[in-house]
């Protein structure tokens, strides 16, 4: 059969495959597939409490690159996640150990409120420094990357900053640990943000006006769109994101330092370009950016469980993978 | 099997019954073409008319479909890309081929650098340069940066730099067009002075004055064909403009309705200004069509744009409906009803990755959103509205926008325009590179909105089509408004003189 589809698709391909967006759905048969391949490397990968387990840990990565989904998608480059999750925590941390709210829960909500805001106000500032600034967003948020970093190696004296309370702990430790009806929180976490994120891209004016910016900002201009403001909003909406990833960071270690979230940016643009986004912009595919992110997880896992490849080579195999999927998706793109 | 005879008068190069065909457009039909060592021969044309294919395969940036190119009498297959240069023909182009960061020098002498075992020996290439620039009489710094030049000299360093490699021929598309009259009465002392070396030029132009001053020889063509090649004193400027248009309208376009004197002023500009654009003011009355006509770079798209808020303005007034309009005010332009239509439509108006209803609903998407969310049954409902209204006909309805026909495209734009439901419409280039039939139906589709009581600006550099479409034809020339035709005026003979700069507008009028 397999040699069937491969001596009449080329011929037949671009009729009866017409309906079907190759690009879309490549990064969910690529995910079919290392599953298979996981399984018959190791009966316990295909496990349950495997798969959940690598979804959880998978789920950082996943919350941030929903919202470099939006950055990419409107044409911008968001390389100052990863220092923002580290900063974003500690003075998260910080917050928590100053002992401004006597009760726990007030505390932890007040705390994740301020995440919110300072996420999305490291996010605002990525987007007035690329727009108003007039400067590449590559540049611009190699700058912020270096000064979230730097602040939070300030902050934290060189060390680590660790959640003090036992109680506020306690209290906080099911939002990564704990599951509901027997799903783990983080998963269901990335599915709601996830479908909010879907919604937002897909279904409103403003995604819509996301996609026109990203793949031509003379067309978005010319059509009346405030394409300055769409810019920022994305990267604000990616603050948030991060915003959130650290909400389930925190109770998972109690604790950051100044290389907390090292190396994140590139996992985010990783997944979301496997996922099926063009780097250039235009079209966002946030599903297939969870289901990059899923991959990268996976890869590592069954690298994991294996006995073949040492793990130290992951980030290796993590830069096979990008180069692998642009590959895919350019020569998807010709064919198209 | 006979040797071809040398030409009369010797041909350096010749071209014998060229055609060309882009897919199923013909461009050219069978065209002659000759020039003669030291000879300066102006090629003249409208808009579209083949000029521009015709230099283009002349110096080997395109392959003839049929006929002939002799060089010397020898008939030749001229090398691709610019390697005709070898041969002494040389192409310089309307917008430089010259690389900002490199300095003069450099320039000169890129992809032939002079080095001894992969070093660069930059002394003997300045040297060598200087040369070039003082036979040429230019004062250029040979170590300034190119992108530190005014635009005449960067002209000037495309022609030392043909010179240097010997150039027979040179080629130029519209030399002028970016110069000042001092730029250029400063290019045509060197073309004279290379002349009279026996180095030929030929001239791509639309501005008659200059052709009449500086060639030996006129070649027009129109609609692609060969029209008459003549001593330059044979002819004037009335005689050659005669020859570019000398065409008769078609019932290629609707009749015309000419508003009332007294109906309402619904677009008024005062005394705009713009970097380039100077000092223009005119009124639209409603149901009003209004060309623009003009040169290639007149300042009818910047004016435009300026107008509609998408540009920067310097000084003047812009009322819309009575209400004045702020600069750089294009979503609320929009608002308020007006709409401007880009020329660049695969730049600047589609989003070519996308389907047509993205497209269609991209400046009008308020009107598709319930409750926040964007309701796609709504704008379905709006794309089939769209197809039938303006008759967009594709076989897949979910086709990219950049793989639909220029024709389509066109209908798509104009489309998502009219969504917005304005009633003052400026469009620029309306047909530009579409088949005779969807201009034919745009034709229409302007008129019926005239009909409906909506107001239009049509720029077009086709005069013909200015000519069909519009009651009233402004004429702009380098960046001010020269002229203001009404009825009888409205010809392509007086619209040529006005654009040309045979003519010009009494201040008082």
């Amino acid at each position: 059969m397999a040699a069937d589809t491969e001596m009449s698709g080329t011929v037949r391909a671009r009729r009866s495959w017409r309906d079907v967006d190759l690009r879309a759905v490549a990064p969910f048969v690529a995910l079919a597939l290392l599953i298979l391949i996981g399984a018959l490397v190791n009966p316990n990968f295909i496990g349950i409490t495997n798969l959940a387990n690598v979804a959880t840990r998978a789920a950082f990565i996943a919350l941030i690159a929903v919202g470099a989904t939006f950055v990419i998608s409107s044409g911008d480059l968001d390389l100052s996640v990863g220092s923002m999750v580290a900063f974003v925590a500690s003075l998260m941390i910080l917050f928590m150990n100053s002992g401004a709210i006597a009760d726990p829960g007030m505390m932890i909500a007040a705390a994740i409120l301020l995440a919110l805001v300072v996420g999305s106000l490291c996010g605002l500032a990525n987007g007035l420094i690329t727009t108003v600034g007039r400067i590449e967003p590559f540049i611009a948020t190699l700058g912020t990357m270096g000064i979230y970093r730097g602040l939070t190696t300030w902050l934290s004296q060189g060390g680590a900053i660790t959640l003090r309370s036992p109680e506020q702990q306690a209290l906080y430790r099911p939002a990564y640990f704990g599951s509901i009806l027997g799903v783990p929180v983080p998963i269901l976490v990335v599915f709601l943000v996830t479908a909010i994120a879907a919604f937002v891209l897909y279904r409103t004016r403003y995604g819509r006006h996301v996609t026109a910016v990203g793949s031509n900002r003379d067309v978005a201009r010319y059509s009346g769109i405030a394409v300055d403001r769409v810019r920022i909003a994305a990267f604000v909406i990616q603050g948030v994101c991060v915003a959130i990833a650290v909400m389930l960071y925190v109770p998972r270690l109690g604790s950051t330092s100044a290389t907390t979230g090292i190396l994140w940016e590139l996992q985010a643009i990783t997944a979301v370009v496997v996922g099926g986004t063009a780097l250039k912009g235009g079209a966002g595919r946030v599903w297939g950016t969870i289901c990059g992110a899923f991959i990268l997880e996976l890869v590592g896992n069954i690298m994991l469980l294996s006995n073949f490849i040492s793990e130290y080579l992951i980030g290796a195999i993590q830069g096979t993978i990008i180069i692998i999927a642009m590959l895919v998706q350019r020569s998807l793109a010709r064919k198209a | 099997m006979s040797e071809p005879a040398a030409g009369p008068g010797h041909s350096l190069l010749a071209a014998e019954r060229i055609s060309k065909s882009f897919g199923e457009v013909q461009v050219l039909f069978s065209v002659d073409f000759d020039v003669r060592p030291g000879e300066v021969h102006a090629l003249m044309g409208e808009n579209g008319a083949g000029k521009s294919t015709l230099v283009k395969i002349l110096s080997g940036f395109e392959r003839p479909s049929a006929g002939r190119i002799l060089i010397d009498g020898q008939p030749v297959t001229l090398p691709q890309n610019g390697a005709a240069e070898a041969l002494g023909i040389v192409l310089i182009h309307q917008e430089f081929n010259l690389a900002d960061h490199l300095t003069v020098a450099e320039s000169l002498f890129l992809g032939r650098e002079i080095g001894r075992f992969g070093v660069l020996d930059r002394k003997t290439m300045r040297a060598e340069t200087r040369r070039v620039l003082d036979e040429l009489g230019a004062r250029i710094d040979e170590n300034a940066l190119i992108s530190s030049l005014a635009v005449a000299d960067k002209q000037m360093v495309e022609i030392a730099k043909a010179i240097s490699r010997r150039a027979r021929i040179i080629f130029m598309d519209e030399p002028t067009a970016v110069l000042s009259r001092e730029e250029t009465a400063l290019l045509f002392k060197q073309v004279r002075r290379l002349k009279a070396q026996g180095v030929s030029f030929v001239f791509v132009s639309h501005k008659l004055d200059e052709v009449m001053e500086i060639t030996d020889r006129v070649t027009v063509l129109r609609d692609g064909q060969w029209v008459k090649t003549a001593p330059t004193s044979d002819l004037d400027g009335e005689a050659i403009a005669q020859l570019m248009v000398g065409r008769e309208l078609s019932s290629l376009y609707p009749a015309k309705d000419e508003p009332d004197v007294d109906e309402n002023v619904v677009l008024s500009v005062k005394g705009l200004t713009t970097a380039y654009v100077k000092d223009v003011s005119f009124e639209l009355r409603k149901g009003e069509v209004l060309g623009f006509s003009g040169l290639i770079g007149s300042g009818r798209t910047e004016l435009m744009e300026a107008v509609a808020g998408l540009r920067p303005r310097l000084s003047g007034e812009v009322l819309l409906h009575g209400a004045p309009l702020a600069p750089l005010a294009f979503r609320e332009a929009n608002g308020r009803g007006l709409a401007y239509m880009t020329k660049d439509r695969k730049g600047k108006g589609l989003l070519l990755d996308e389907g047509m209803t993205a497209n269609l609903t991209l400046q009008s998407i308020d009107r598709h959103v319930r409750h926040h969310y964007l309701d796609p049954a709504s704008e379905a409902r709006a794309m089939a509205r769209a197809k039938r209204r303006f008759d967009i006909r594709v076989r897949d309805d979910k086709v990219r926008a950049g793989r639909m026909s220029g024709g389509n495209q066109q209908k798509l734009l104009l489309a998502k325009i009219m969504e917005t439901e304005p009633d003052v419409i400026i469009i620029d280039e309306p047909t530009r590179g579409i088949d005779v039939g969807t201009k034919q139906q745009i034709y229409h589709f302007i008129a019926a909105l005239a009909r409906e009581g909506r107001s239009i600006i049509v720029i077009s550099s086709e005069m013909p089509e200015v000519i069909g479409l519009c009651t009233r034809v402004a004429v702009m020339r380098e960046g001010e408004l020269v002229g203001l035709l009404e009825g009888e005026e409205v010809s392509e003979q007086v619209i040529m003189r006005y654009a040309a700069g045979l003519k010009r507008r009494e201040a008082a009028a």
